[in-house]
């Protein structure tokens, strides 16, 4: 784990991680995912395109029933935004 | 008779949210994302098996691919931004489950010129650079240009490449050459590509390249048929579709052959646009497509690069110009692909293998007698060897297999209207119908080749299928 990764700290915000990072791990299968930086853009840290956040978008809903309305979906932008956004989302 | 028919019907009528028509590559590839999105889809073929214009077929002991010279587009596993990746990403298939072997190097043979290039730009820049140095910087521009052309806007219209491209590469034996294997592998036009398509077939075939797959077109066809299958989708063999129903606007369903109905709120067609407005009685508002081809296969028990030929791809042409469209004879041996499989950087073929493609007049081959038909074949056979002699004339031996496909299997075996491989010269980009709900996808749509079809299977289904919100 690299020193500048800022912390997601608490366990349900380490769990939101978790869940984010599984969907990336199933939409990215090259990518390697275990040293993503939580503040950096995830675009600037992966080959991802809009039709790569409509995935993980489709992932959240197939998997935990969270729909992400498109006008969101630049509050996916980095690990850190997915579990601010994502964490009331999974306490509803 | 009639009311026990119309009983039978009723009692097969299915419902499913998608119907693919076509398990071509991009009938598989919409499938898989519509069924991704968590939709019931089924997917019609009335073939025997899947892949469409890139299928593949058994002779003895011997496995043959249909279409396959090369595929385009090859990435280096990792790189960023490149169309294989997004295709890969989107099915969700890896990098690794495609064995790909990039191609060692390819030709533009003219009579007097020639132009080398490989998966390094580099390459055809020097060749460039030594053969038409004063098009050294015009070729730099070029490149420029491409690089900042968005060719993938689905809204883009028709602009005549050759035209706009004189104004940058001024020397127009080079730009000839240089449009030859983007005209082969990408153009439904005559004598004239579109220039997004353009931009498109540059980037596929010089910046990007070519690459093939271990066990040529089969490896892609399973990854994608084992896909299907995880997600439960069921592709119907053997099943033709006789017409696509609607009321009063939009689309219900399909009507097979078998006379059983199939209901569905949307269509994805692969079978392309005039095909398809025939069977859905739409005004006919696409012009049929007039470029097809004749292709033979060639076995030998030597490999070419054996005699020196070592070259992946040689796109032939002995006239001063090259001529790109429907000629006036059977076919035209004045230009051909000529496609080496066994030069590859692994050469995972048994034997060695020649292929070669000339122009073909889809009308002269319809009106041939059985007798006269085989004849043909003969004659585009003999033609083909002497295409051999002409790129490889230390190559002496002798074929222990051959087998030539003419315009008229393509349309047995693909359903596409005069054999036409790139479909009508009118695409529709964003897919779209008079009918609403019926999408087209693949050939017409406008992404050509195994890698722009997947594309725009793939791209069709997420702009109309998956829902954003
Ligand atoms: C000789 C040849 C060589 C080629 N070489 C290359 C190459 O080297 N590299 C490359 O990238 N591309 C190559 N191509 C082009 C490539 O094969 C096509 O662009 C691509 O496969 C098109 O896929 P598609 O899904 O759009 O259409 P198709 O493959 O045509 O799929 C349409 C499917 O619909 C089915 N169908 C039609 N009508 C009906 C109906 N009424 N009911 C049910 N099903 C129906 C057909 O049987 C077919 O399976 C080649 C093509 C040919 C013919």
């Amino acid at each position: 784990m690299s020193s500048v990764n800022s912390e997601i700290v608490g366990s349900e915000a380490n769990k939101v991680r978790q869940v984010v990072v599984d969907i990336l791990t199933e939409v990215a299968p090259d990518e390697d995912i275990s040293c993503l930086k939580n503040e950096v853009a995830l675009r600037d840290q992966m080959d991802l395109d809009s039709m790569d956040f409509l995935d993980i978008v489709m992932e959240l809903k197939k998997r935990h029933s969270i729909v992400v309305p498109q006008e969101d979906y630049p509050r996916l932008e980095s690990l850190n935004s997915c579990v601010e956004y994502l964490s009331p989302k999974f306490l509803n | 008779m009639n009311i026990s028919h119309q009983n039978s019907s009723t009692n097969q009528e299915e419902h499913f949210d998608s119907i693919v028509i076509g398990a071509g590559m991009s009938g598989l590839a919409a499938a898989i994302r519509l069924a991704m999105a968590g939709q019931s889809v089924t997917v019609l073929e009335q073939h025997s098996i899947a892949g469409g214009l890139n299928s593949y077929y058994r002779r003895g002991k011997r496995k043959l691919d249909v279409g396959l010279h090369a595929m385009t587009n090859f990435m280096e596993q990792g790189q960023k931004g490149k169309p294989l990746g997004k295709i890969l990403k989107q099915l969700r298939l890896r990098y690794g489950q495609l064995k790909l072997s990039p191609q060692k190097s390819s030709l533009i043979h003219f009579p007097n010129q020639k132009l080398c290039f490989s998966n390094q730009i580099e390459k055809l820049q020097a060749d460039i650079a030594q053969t038409f140095p004063d098009q050294k910087e015009n070729f730099e521009q070029l490149l420029e240009f491409v690089d900042h052309f968005n060719e993938t806007d689905l809204n883009h219209q028709f602009i005549p490449a050759s035209q706009h491209l004189s104004q940058i590469i001024t020397d127009p034996l080079l730009l000839n050459m240089l449009m030859t294997p983007l005209l082969l592998y990408g153009s439904a036009n005559q004598d004239e590509m579109d220039l997004a398509q353009f931009v498109i077939m540059f980037k596929s075939i010089y910046l990007e390249g070519f690459m093939r797959p271990e066990g040529g077109v089969r490896t892609i066809i399973q990854l994608l048929l084992d896909r299907l299958d995880s997600l439960g989708v069921k592709i119907r063999y053997r099943t033709k579709v006789q017409a696509i129903l609607k009321s009063e606007e939009h689309v219900t369903g399909v009507l097979l052959q078998s006379e059983d109905v199939i209901l569905a709120n949307k269509i994805y067609s692969s079978i392309g646009s005039l095909e398809s407005e025939q069977l859905a009685d739409l005004p006919l508002r696409s012009r049929p497509g007039a470029l097809s081809f004749v292709e033979t296969i060639f076995h030998f028990e030597q490999r070419p690069s054996d005699s020196g030929a070592d070259q992946t791809i040689i796109f032939y042409n002995d006239r001063p110009k090259f001529q790109y469209h429907c000629p006036a004879t059977l076919f035209d041996p004045s230009s051909a692909v000529v496609c080496f499989p066994n030069n590859f950087e692994q050469d995972d073929g048994p034997e060695g293998v020649i292929r070669i493609t000339f122009i073909a007049n889809y009308q002269l081959w319809s009106k041939l007698s059985k007798n006269d038909y085989l004849n043909a074949k003969e004659q585009v056979k003999m033609a083909a060897l002497a295409t051999i002699k002409q790129v490889a004339p230390n190559f002496s031996a002798t074929p222990i297999f051959t087998d030539t496909f003419t315009p008229m299997t393509i349309e047995r075996y693909t359903g596409h209207i005069g054999g036409a491989v790139y479909g009508s010269p009118d695409k529709w980009r964003d897919g779209t119908t008079e009918l609403a709900g019926l999408f087209l996808t693949g050939t017409d749509q406008g992404f050509l080749g195994i890698v722009g079809s997947l594309l725009s299977g793939i791209s069709i289904a997420n702009l109309h299928g998956i829902s954003r919100d």
